[in-house]
């Protein structure tokens, strides 16, 4: 043996997690749903998430290789992430160089400006998103209809969102029955048969990743069940006082980005609180705005706005929400 | 559903690779450094001089004050001197050092075998016959044990809640116990019970130990007012509010003690070493020691006498292998590195593990990602990384609102957090800096 011996306060032992293999565990939850966006959309979803995916990580290594001069750690899986879930949060005929200027968005300004990993305030990928809905808002709601392999990539035939057709119809004021028939029915929505953001639709696929998540103990459920739930219970007291203008709950949850979002992207670790408490009133903060958005807003769709927002809550609510602590305030028998 | 703590903790590999070795006495040998501090509180007097002659049990530093402990030698033969040694702390400290001659013990020591059941002393004596035996809490802590069987005034003491948790990976020094002299131990808990004028005890523990639950339960039967109770498996449950939850859902407050409501714990090994006190009146001066890792040719538990050189049992267990990086006195979560292996076995000194030079060293540090794993893995319910923040930026008022002083340092953040961030490190930082700023606002 050496002669010398390692001195160092305890603990001296460390758990098997790492930053990498947390994210490698996103990357696996989120695998049903590429699967899922591939058979729906083909070709485009694999361009696409690959686009993505590439320019995240380039722009990463470039920034800390050459801008802050600073050991490059593409290899932690966040910008990997980032750039999987920006890619999941577009249609699947985007160009793309519009793909490469909403990665150089997610991850030059909303991450690297901040400080890198761990610093943002702002969920990257989101940033990138919604940059790019408001500056391409044609190429970022033009959804091609779901035609299997055969959905063509920047020649697919595009239609409306669920979302779209209801929230157009009842301005246009026609009745909720008639819109429910153009729009597909629950059970095709659960599978991911509609239109929409390429990681987004297939509900099933990606309720697939909440729970290996859950197993994996990568998150927490709090997040995720206080967005769902805050929004069924809006929506459902929204459809039972008028259900002739107001869709069900089941089909906000179905329809558009709430999952993906609940699952996903609000439980990003460096823009969710830290505390479970926090993390309740976060998501139901989420599923509230969301709601809002859709019902009264001018988009049709507003999980990545209600997100943003909420986000902005983050540090006040760290600052100010307590866990109670062990031994503070007691009651015994 | 087992009984545990309801807040936070970690599980830890549990590398219990000596749980089936039985307890072995270790050699005396040919010479002991036995320091005058082996407790928390005040440091005993040396009483003997160099050149005297001692016998084993004989006291040769009494303790100072009522926060103190006797201390005794565990071996017959000659004071070489008295001077300042190293002890596994890595500081200097005062301690008599002995040449071995024979194996004498004291005459009023009982060496037989046999069980004393039959408890003769009265509370009062037994508690001054803790002072004089110098028992201290073996689980760790080392605080004098006289202390905690004197109820504070006004305070009442209802359950005496034994400690067999061991939640530490590596070590099994109390699980051998509870196998081997589960008797005993229980003959100790009954004369706790005795001291503290409690009927109910309940020993805790963790399933992760069968044989030791299935032996103190078929033995306590015949024991009144004792009950044994499995829990599950979690770090850190050897903590005393953790236990004390666990076991009787009361929360002691923060800055408080179990006796706060009602509950004293000593641990099994105290136990044992308070029955050989008042049944077979020998002081503390040896103990069970694991020494274990997953490079040693020969781990195991031994009985060794205090004093004795690290290396003595090292080399008992096959000798330090050659890719060992570091030694840790303790557990791998809450143990101390130490630095030499000259140091004596003190009364604390429940295990020595070596560990491989691979898993000596720390993870490179990597930037929070804010995970919060750490918010939940404190059993306290503190969150850590923002007292680690709080630290690194010396904001200390701030650290103390957020209550870093009751942070008992289990390590269960800096165990858990992916990001490989020293979180306790920082903590300790500002815990010192907290306790330094508020002595300092007391004398004002």
């Amino acid at each position: 043996m050496s002669n010398l011996l390692n001195v160092s306060p305890s603990p001296h032992s460390h758990g098997k997690e790492s930053t990498q293999k947390l994210m490698l565990n996103v990357v696996i939850a989120l695998v049903p749903a590429f699967i899922t966006s591939v058979f729906y959309f083909g070709a485009g979803a694999i361009i696409v998430t690959v686009t993505s995916v590439a320019s995240c990580l380039l722009f990463e290594y470039l920034i800390q290789r050459f801008v802050l001069r600073k050991p490059v750690s593409i290899t932690d899986g966040s910008a990997l992430v980032t750039g999987i879930l920006l890619a999941f949060n577009l249609p699947s005929n985007i160009p793309v160089l519009i793909i490469v200027i909403g990665s150089f968005i997610s991850i030059a300004v909303a991450k690297m400006t901040f400080g890198g990993l761990g610093n943002n305030p702002f969920n990257p990928a989101l940033v990138g998103r919604v940059f790019m809905l408001i500056s391409f808002p044609v190429q970022m709601t033009s959804w091609p209809v779901p035609k299997g392999l055969g959905t063509g990539y920047l020649d697919a035939v595009t239609g409306a969102t669920p979302l779209a057709v209801i929230k157009e119809g009842l301005k246009n004021g026609e009745p909720l029955s008639d819109l429910i028939t153009r729009i597909p029915t629950p059970a095709q929505m659960f599978l991911g048969n509609m239109g929409g953001s390429m990681g987004e639709v297939a509900a099933v696929a990606l309720l697939l990743g909440f729970a290996y998540l859950l197993i994996r103990k990568v998150i927490t459920w709090h997040v995720p069940v206080s967005v769902i739930g805050s929004l069924a219970l809006f929506t459902a007291i929204l459809w039972l006082v008028d259900p002739e203008k107001n869709a069900t709950p089941m089909f906000h949850i179905l329809a558009g980005g709430v999952l993906l979002g609940a699952i996903f992207m609000a439980t990003d670790y460096v823009t969710s609180p830290m505390v479970p408490k926090a993390m309740l009133i976060y998501g139901c903060g989420i599923g509230i705005i969301t709601v809002i958005i859709r019902v009264y807003g001018a988009y049709p769709e507003g999980v990545s706005f209600a997100i943003l927002i909420m986000n902005a809550f983050v540090p006040l609510m760290n600052s100010y929400i307590k866990p109670k602590r062990f031994g503070e305030e007691v009651k015994n028998g | 559903m087992l009984k545990t703590f309801p807040i936070g903790g970690v599980h830890p590999p549990e590398n219990k690779l000596t749980a089936d070795i039985p307890i072995e006495y270790l050699p005396v040998p040919d010479k002991v450094i036995i320091p005058v501090s082996q407790h928390i509180g005040s440091p005993a007097n040396p009483v003997v001089a160099k050149g005297d002659t001692v016998k084993a049990g004989q006291i040769i530093a009494a303790g100072k004050g009522f926060v103190s402990a006797n201390i005794h030698s565990s071996v017959s033969g000659k004071v070489s001197k008295i001077d300042l040694a190293a002890d596994s702390s890595g500081y200097r400290q005062t301690a008599v050092f002995i040449d071995v001659e024979g194996d004498d013990w004291i005459d009023t020591i009982d060496r037989s075998n046999d069980l004393v059941r039959d408890i003769k002393l009265s509370p009062e004596e037994i508690v001054k016959r803790c002072f004089e035996s110098g028992i201290v809490g073996l689980g760790g802590a080392t605080f004098p044990s006289h202390v905690k069987l004197t109820v504070p005034s006004g305070k009442k003491c209802d359950v005496l809640i034994i400690n067999g948790v061991e939640c530490e990976p590596y070590l099994t020094s109390d699980h051998r116990l509870m196998l081997e002299r589960g008797e005993q131990i229980l003959v100790g808990v009954t004369i706790l019970m005795k001291a503290l004028k409690v009927e109910k005890a309940m020993v805790g523990i963790e399933n992760n130990k069968p044989g030791a639950i299935a032996n103190m339960t078929r033995l306590s039967a015949s024991f009144k007012g004792i009950t044994v109770h499995p829990l599950k498996v979690k770090y850190p449950q050897g903590a005393e509010k953790q236990l004390v939850k666990a076991l009787m859902h009361r929360e002691v407050p923060s800055g408080r003690l179990p006796i706060d409501v009602g509950a004293v714990v000593h641990n099994v090994g105290t136990a044992y070493a308070v029955y050989e006190a008042v049944q077979k009146n020998k002081p503390l001066f040896e103990r069970v020691v694991t020494v274990t890792g997953k490079s040693l040719t020969k781990p195991g538990n031994y009985m060794v006498r205090t004093g004795t050189p690290l290396i003595k049992l090292i080399e008992a267990a096959g000798g330090i292998p050659g890719n060992t990086g570091k030694i840790i006195n303790g557990g791998p979560m809450m143990g101390k590195a130490v630095s030499n292996t000259d140091v004596p076995v003190v009364k604390g000194m429940s295990g020595v593990i070596l560990v491989p030079l691979e898993e000596s060293v720390r993870e490179k540090i990597k930037p929070c990602i804010r995970c919060a794993k750490c918010v939940s893995a404190c059993p306290l319910n503190l969150e850590p990384y923002l007292l680690m923040a709080l630290s690194e930026r010396s904001l200390f008022e701030r650290a103390e609102i957020e209550r870093i002083t009751d942070c008992m340092e289990c390590g269960s953040c800096s165990f858990i957090c992916p990001a490989g961030r020293p979180l306790l490190d920082y903590i300790r930082l500002g815990k010192s800096n907290v306790i330094k700023m508020a002595r300092q606002r007391n004398l004002k």
